[in-house]
C-alpha cells in the first residue's frame, strides 16, 4: 500500500501545484490597450483644446459638443489609457515579485474584457450625453456597477496572487498597487451611491453641498490613490529594474507608503474653496494638501537618487529618461498642489487655467510619462524581444513630448494667471475693470499654444504606438517559466532555475 | 455638514485598519530586512529573449 501511494503523489511537490509560468497574456493585453486607449484619450484632448480656440471645431454636432467630449477625454486618459497601464504592471510587477502566476486566468480574462466593455461603453455613452454629472464620475449606473464588478474582480487576482506567493517579503511596489485597488473599491462604491430613474439616468443619493463633499472626497481621492499611489507601485519597480540599481532607500520607500496611508484622505476639501462649504472644513482640506508635500518629495527623492551612481544611463536610455523625467514633473506637480490649496492662493488660481496647468503637469508629465516608461520596458518582455523595434524612436518620442508638455504648462499657467488678475480687477469706482468676454479673449493666443503642445504630446504617442506594433509585429507571445517551479508536476525534483537569481527567501 | 458624518467615520475605520496592517506586517516581519528587498528584485531576471522556434502560443 505504502509504494502505491508514493508512487501515485508526487513525493517532491509539497502542497498545491504551482503553475510553472507566469500570466504574461493579460498583461500583454492591458500593455496593448494601454497605448491604444492613450492615442484616443489624447486625440479627444487635441481635439477639444482646438475647439476652445476655435469653436466652431464642433461643427454643431451635439455629439462633438465640448461638454460632451471633455468628459470623455478625462475618462479616455485616466480609465483607459492610464488605468490599463496600471492593470498591465501591478500584473506584472506582482507575479515577478512573488514568483507565482496570477491568482486565476479566467478572472484575470475577465478583468481585460470587463474593463474594456466599461471602456467602450464610456466612449458610447458621454457622447451621446449620458453623464451623472459628477467630475471623474461621469459614467451611468449601469456602468458604474460593472466597473465595481470589474474591481472587486480585479482585487480578487492580485490580492490572491499575493496570498499565494512564494517569497515572504511582499516588494513595497505591492503596497502602493494593494492601497489604489482598495481605495478606488471604496471611492467609486461611495461616490456612485444612487437611484436610478431610468436605464441610463440616476440621482445621486447625496444632494447639495453634502453632494460637492463627497464628490470631491471622492476626486481627490481619486488623483491620490491612482494618480499618486499606483503609479508609485511602477516607480519603485521599473525605476530600479531599468537603471539596474536598488531603491536609494527601501526602508524610506516603506515610510513613504504608510506616510501615505495616514495623511491622504482629507485632502479633498481643497476643491472647493471659497463654495458653500464650510470654512473650517475648507481650512482642513488645505491643511491636510500642505503636509502632502512632505511625503511626497520623500518617494520623489527616492526615486531620483535610485540613479545615484548610474547617472551616466541617462545620456543614452530613454526609457529611463522618461521614467526620471516623470518623477520631476511629479515634483513640481506636487509642490504646486499644496501651494494652490492655499485659500489666498487659491482665490487667484480658482477656476482659471492655472489648475488646468497643475493637472497636466500631473497628467502628461508624471503619470504619462511614468506609464510609458514602465510600457516601454513591458513590450519587448511581453513580446519576447530584447528590445523595442526602435531605440531612437523613444528618444524621439521623449523629445517630443517633453517639449509638448512645456508648452502646454507654461501656457496655461501665464493664461491662468492673467486670468486671475484680470477677474479680480476693479476700478476705483468699485466696477470690474473687465468684462469676463475679455479675459476669454485675452486667452486665445494662449490656447492656440497649448492645441500645439497637445498636438506634439500626442505626436509622440503616435511614435509610441507605431514602435509597439513594429515590435509585437510577428512576435510570439510566450508565457515564461517561473524560476525554481518545475514543469512536470510530477517531475522527482525542481529543475534548475531558469535564471541565474540568488538566494531567494522561500516558504519553507 | 451630515456627509462628514459619512466621511468622518469612514477615515477613522480606515486608519484604523491601516494601523492593524501596519502592525502585524511588521509582526509578520515584513519590516525586519529593510535592504535585502531592494537588491533581490534585481535579482529576477525577467530579460526578454527572442522566442526559440515551435514555441507555444502565437501572436
Amino acid at each position: 500500500m505504502k509504494t502505491t501511494q508514493s508512487l501515485a503523489a508526487p513525493p517532491a511537490v509539497a502542497g498545491p501545484l504551482l503553475p510553472a509560468t507566469y500570466n504574461y497574456k493579460v498583461v500583454r493585453q492591458f500593455a496593448i490597450a494601454t497605448v491604444f486607449w492613450g492615442v484616443i484619450g489624447m486625440l479627444v484632448g487635441v481635439l477639444i483644446a482646438a475647439q476652445l480656440a476655435w469653436p466652431a471645431l464642433n461643427f454643431d454636432i451635439p455629439w462633438l459638443s465640448y461638454g460632451r467630449l471633455r468628459p470623455l477625454h478625462t475618462n479616455a486618459v485616466i480609465f483607459a489609457f492610464g488605468v490599463c497601464g496600471l492593470f498591465a504592471t501591478s500584473y506584472y510587477v506582482v507575479q515577478r515579485t512573488c514568483q507565482v502566476r496570477l491568482f486565476s486566468d479566467r478572472l484575470a480574462a475577465f478583468t481585460f474584457w470587463g474593463w474594456q466593455a466599461v471602456l467602450v461603453s464610456a466612449v458610447v455613452s458621454l457622447p451621446m450625453g449620458f453623464t451623472r454629472g459628477k467630475e471623474y464620475a461621469e459614467l451611468e449606473w449601469p456602468i458604474s456597477i460593472l466597473i465595481a464588478v470589474v474591481w472587486v474582480v480585479y482585487a480578487v487576482v492580485f490580492f490572491g496572487t499575493i496570498v499565494k506567493r512564494k517569497v515572504r517579503h511582499i516588494y513595497v511596489a505591492n503596497w502602493f498597487f494593494g492601497a489604489y485597488i482598495i481605495a478606488v473599491a471604496l471611492l467609486h462604491i461611495v461616490n456612485g451611491a444612487s437611484m436610478p430613474a431610468s436605464f441610463m439616468k440616476s440621482y445621486s443619493a447625496y444632494a447639495g453641498v453634502q453632494d460637492a463633499m463627497i464628490q470631491w472626497w471622492y476626486g481627490h481621492n481619486a488623483v491620490g490613490f491612482i494618480l499618486t499611489a499606483g503609479y508609485l507601485g511602477m516607480v519603485y519597480y521599473f525605476i530600479p529594474k531599468q537603471a539596474g540599481r536598488p531603491v536609494y532607500s527601501y526602508r524610506l520607500s516603506i515610510v513613504h507608503f504608510w506616510a501615505l496611508i495616514f495623511t491622504y484622505m482629507w485632502a479633498g476639501p481643497h476643491h472647493l474653496h471659497y463654495t458653500a462649504l464650510p470654512d473650517w472644513t475648507q481650512s482642513i482640506g488645505m491643511v491636510f494638501s500642505l503636509i502632502l508635500l512632505a511625503p511626497s518629495w520623500g518617494g520623489m527623492i527616492n526615486g531620483v537618487m535610485t540613479l545615484s551612481g548610474a547617472w551616466h544611463k541617462l545620456r543614452s536610455d530613454p526609457i529611463l529618461k522618461f521614467l526620471i523625467v516623470s518623477l520631476s514633473f511629479y515634483g513640481m506637480a506636487t509642490f504646486e498642489g499644496p501651494m494652490l490649496s492655499i485659500k489666498t492662493i487659491n482665490a487667484l488660481s480658482h477656476y482659471t487655467d492655472w489648475g488646468i496647468a497643475h493637472v497636466h503637469a500631473g497628467a502628461l508629465g508624471w503619470v504619462g510619462f511614468i506609464t510609458m516608461g514602465s510600457i516601454y520596458y513591458l513590450l519587448p518582455r511581453l513580446a519576447g524581444r530584447t528590445a523595442m523595434w526602435s531605440t531612437r524612436l523613444i528618444d524621439l518620442h521623449f523629445w517630443v513630448a517633453t517639449i509638448g508638455i512645456v508648452l502646454y504648462i507654461a501656457a496655461m499657467w501665464i493664461a491662468g494667471v492673467m486670468q486671475g488678475m484680470m477677474w479680480r480687477a476693479v476700478n476705483a469706482d468699485g466696477t470690474l475693470t473687465y468684462t469676463f468676454v475679455e479675459g476669454v479673449k485675452a486667452t486665445f493666443p494662449y490656447y492656440v499654444i497649448r492645441f500645439g503642445g497637445g498636438l506634439l504630446y500626442l505626436s509622440g504617442m503616435l511614435l509610441m504606438a507605431f514602435n509597439a506594433w513594429q515590435t509585437l509585429r510577428g512576435s510570439r507571445a510566450i508565457d515564461p517559466r517561473i524560476p525554481g517551479v518545475p514543469l512536470d508536476p510530477h517531475a522527482a525534483a525542481p529543475l534548475e532555475p531558469l535564471t541565474a537569481g540568488g538566494p531567494r527567501e522561500i516558504f519553507a | 455638514m451630515e456627509a462628514l458624518f459619512l466621511l468622518v467615520p469612514l477615515s477613522v475605520l480606515l486608519v484604523g485598519v491601516a494601523v492593524w496592517v501596519f502592525l502585524g506586517a511588521a509582526d509578520g516581519g515584513q519590516f525586519d530586512d529593510l535592504e535585502g528587498p531592494g537588491w533581490r528584485v534585481l535579482q529576477d531576471d525577467d530579460r526578454g529573449s527572442e522566442a526559440p522556434p515551435g514555441a507555444p502560443g502565437r501572436f
